[in-house]
């Protein structure tokens, strides 16, 4: 019998993640990982992904499955990985995707070789996408569709990677889960980052990184105003630059070693060039030239392009390597040549390329420009 | 299906469920009633008082029935706390206390002025007197807590000797027994405990019901109000059956100890470990579970003769470069029952406090299980346990080979 691991985190969707999985005739194991240290009292209620409550949710409904179920500890992992990361990459001027980042280090990359140690065949997760021939496609629920968040997978990775729910809608997961009595068959949705749980971004990175003052600019270099950290701006952003002018002012560019954000009129946003680093296919043998859609923010709509590499080959998902959680291949890096303007997405975000539903890939924004 | 987790929750003993059984078909009675029924419950549960005096040596008046380990404990740290004035409310705690004390030493230090200091073990998680010695302040020490053996590791403690030195400084002392009221046992005139720290379930009685034993004399305030049951330091209706179990299971700890039963169980435990150093010769050993197991390759890096009686059952190893719970979700598939050092709330294993205090670094303190045997325990068990941990060694690569 096909041993699963499968994540579950205490919402419905990995709740009927589980119980697909063991309705599909597998030797079922569910595993909830703690990924932070935060004492439960603390904690906000509902909210979050890795609350106690979370976990308490899970064991029940693992136990209503009859299916083994063990949490382990991955703070330190989700730590240095993903919370690190995320103040990091915005005391550096750019705005990470967590999810993707979380996903490749620690939920999915980091769980499947976990799996493998152990002796599991594969890993089931709750994720709104699928896996058809080893190859990774969008979900079904065109509003759920989680495949954007995946696009680093390889086929080791996805090989192994079972996702129940790729077929089904969001109201369909529910229908089961209250079908099979699961109680999370009605618990709300959780949005924001796990690990701010009251969503307020910048009053957690001004708590990790203090305050650092600086000032706001027009593109001529006039200060407009003052700001009490750079890390408070992404790219694009219209709201809190504390600017008065006669048209509404969008945030260009956030430069964190001068300290300067970089606002502009709307028209200025515009790019037709995207360059993406750490970048990887899917089916392992790197991005090549050619055509592709490219989805540039989560719920975003998609926009045709050219994808030019520019250092050979990019390297593909983590490659032929058996383990499965080597990030280390080779950095890809494409140029992504825009067939219309869009409005400039923040360094650091995700840019996944599509061909129809598949996934061909993608990486992280290195550099936006105006023309090819 | 071994179950080697002992430590955790015991199997009910046959004699405890024996002797609960009639108080829980018969007509449910109060023990504080005054008609012929609550006659007959109170007087199973003095019967039950007696013998868990008898276990621990102290008088029947001196047992203090509670909810159980937990409930004895914070009895114990906040009700000597409280009863004292805000200048004499210094607590010393080792720092392999259980959570109960250390939590509720804690929160007497946030909330009733408080100051605890924590006493340092050695690398074997052994409470050095001398160094304890140093952290009391005579007059102002109101309590002095040491266990007298570890849940996680079975190192046993020189109660005795800290007790002396409490007393000198005018504290009482406070020994949570959970563990090692059966074996190797503990004796309050003897080892002059103050306050004793007593769970049913590890016993072999029921769960739910446990107790703090308060030597004559001793002033403690309460911390549950109400009907002024157990001399209005516990109010609460006595759960009578449960009682009665526990009484059954510590009649029958302290007839295990007078058969030597102690032999028995660090006869298993020596085969366990000559099992499992066969399979992994780079196992260690945490901490000093008892004597009897030295020269079997116990690494107690050359430390001198223990001091104390450990747990006979108990056995905490430390499998380098293997995660425990790795190790746990694979026994568990294979039906053995045994258990980290430690988990958190959640039920994740964390690096446990007591092997952090002992020296181990929180890695290596991720890469421990606990076996723990008791009074069903036999060689099958043992054998069962030691060759489906062989598969699940076989199972996992070394980390450093991923």
């Amino acid at each position: 019998m096909t041993q699963v691991l499968v994540a579950m985190s205490g919402g419905v969707d990995s709740s009927v993640t589980a119980a697909l999985a063991v309705e599909a005739g597998w030797d079922v194991t569910g595993v909830h990982l703690k990924l932070a240290d935060t004492p439960g009292h603390l904690q906000v209620q509902g909210k979050g992904c890795c609350t106690l409550a979370d976990a308490d949710d899970a064991r029940r409904v693992a136990g209503t499955l009859g299916i083994p179920f063990y949490v382990w500890d991955m703070a330190e992992e989700f730590q240095r990985a993903v919370v690190d990361d995320f103040a990091a990459e915005y005391a550096g001027g750019r705005t990470p995707n967590p999810c993707a980042r979380c996903n490749e280090q620690v939920k999915v990359v980091g769980l499947l070789a976990r799996a493998r140690a152990l002796g599991f065949d594969a890993l089931a997760t709750g994720h709104y996408a699928r896996v058809e021939d080893g190859r990774l496609y969008r979900g079904a629920d065109a509003a759920k569709d989680q495949s954007y968040v995946l696009y680093m997978l390889g086929p080791a990775e996805l090989e192994r990677l079972r996702l129940p729910l790729g077929r089904l809608t969001k109201p369909e997961v529910r229908a089961i889960a209250a079908r099979l009595g699961l109680r999370t068959a009605a618990k709300p949705e959780s949005y924001d980052v796990c690990f701010v749980p009251d969503g307020d971004t910048a009053g957690w990175l001004e708590r990790r990184l203090g305050p650092r003052p600086g000032q706001v600019v027009d593109t001529a270099g006039r200060v407009l105003g003052h700001h009490r950290g750079a890390y408070r701006y992404t790219v694009g952003q219209r709201r809190g630059l504390g600017v008065a002018a006669p048209t509404p002012r969008y945030v260009l560019r956030v430069e964190p070693a001068a300290g300067r954000v970089v606002v502009g009129e709307r028209t200025e946003l515009a790019i037709r060039t995207v360059e993406l680093e750490r970048a990887s296919a899917t089916d392992g043998h790197g991005l090549r030239p050619g055509r592709a859609k490219v989805r540039l923010r989560a719920h975003g709509t998609e926009v045709a392009c050219r994808v030019v590499p520019l250092n050979g080959p990019a390297g593909g998902g983590s490659g032929p390597s058996p383990s499965g959680g080597a990030r280390d291949a080779p950095a890809g890096r494409v140029r992504l040549e825009l067939d219309e303007a869009v409005d400039a997405v923040a360094p650091g975000q995700a840019g996944v390329l599509y061909d129809g539903d598949l996934v061909l890939g993608g990486g992280t924004v290195a550099a936006t420009g105006p023309m090819g | 299906m071994p179950y080697l987790d002992y430590a955790a929750s015991a199997p009910l003993r046959a004699e405890a469920l024996a002797a609960m059984l009639p108080l829980l078909e018969r007509p449910a009675a109060n023990p504080s009633s005054q008609h012929r029924q609550g006659r007959a419950a109170r007087a199973a549960v003095e019967t039950a008082r007696e013998q868990v005096a008898a276990l621990v040596g102290a008088a029947p008046a001196e047992v203090v029935f509670t909810s159980g380990g937990t409930e004895a404990d914070n009895l114990a740290v906040k009700g000597a706390v409280l009863a004292r004035p805000p200048e004499g409310r210094h607590l010393v705690c080792s720092a392999v206390e259980h959570h109960a004390v250390l939590d509720a030493a804690a929160w007497a230090e946030a909330e009733a002025g408080a100051r605890v200091d924590p006493a340092p073990v050695d690398r074997l998680g052994r409470v050095e007197p001398d160094r304890l010695a140093a952290l009391l302040q005579p007059g102002r020490t109101a309590l002095v807590a040491v266990m007298a053996a570890n849940n996680e590791v079975g190192t046993g403690q020189p109660v005795a000797a800290v007790a002396d030195l409490a007393h000198a400084a005018g504290a009482l002392l406070l020994c949570d027994a959970v563990q090692a009221a059966g074996l190797p046992g503990v004796d309050m005139a003897r080892d002059g405990i103050d306050l004793l720290a007593l769970a049913s379930h590890k016993l072999g009685g029921p769960t739910g019901v446990g107790a703090l034993v308060v030597r004559a004399g001793t002033t403690l305030r309460p911390l549950l109000h109400g009907g002024g049951q157990e001399r209005g330091l516990r109010s609460g209706t006595l759960p009578a059956a449960a009682l009665v179990g526990f009484g059954a299971a510590a009649e029958a700890a302290l007839a295990d100890r007078q058969t030597n039963a102690a032999a028995t169980l660090t006869t298993l435990r020596t085969r366990l470990l000559s099992g499992l150093q066969t399979l992994a010769p780079g196992l260690q050993v945490n901490g000093d579970p008892g004597a009897v197991v030295a020269g079997r390759g116990l690494e107690v890096g050359g430390a001198p003769a223990p001091t104390a009686a450990g747990l006979p059952g108990l056995l905490s190893v430390r499998f380098p470069g293997r995660r425990a719970e790795d190790l746990l979700l694979l026994l568990d598939r294979y039906g053995v029952a045994c258990s980290a050092g430690s988990a958190c709330a959640s039920g994740a294993v964390t690096p446990s406090h007591v092997l952090v205090a002992m020296g181990r670094d929180p890695g290596e303190a991720r890469e421990t299980i606990r076996f723990s045997l008791g009074h069903g325990s036999t060689q099958a068990d043992v054998d069962e346990t030691v060759a489906a941990v062989g598969q699940a060694l076989g199972v996992l690569a070394p980390q450093g080979a991923r």
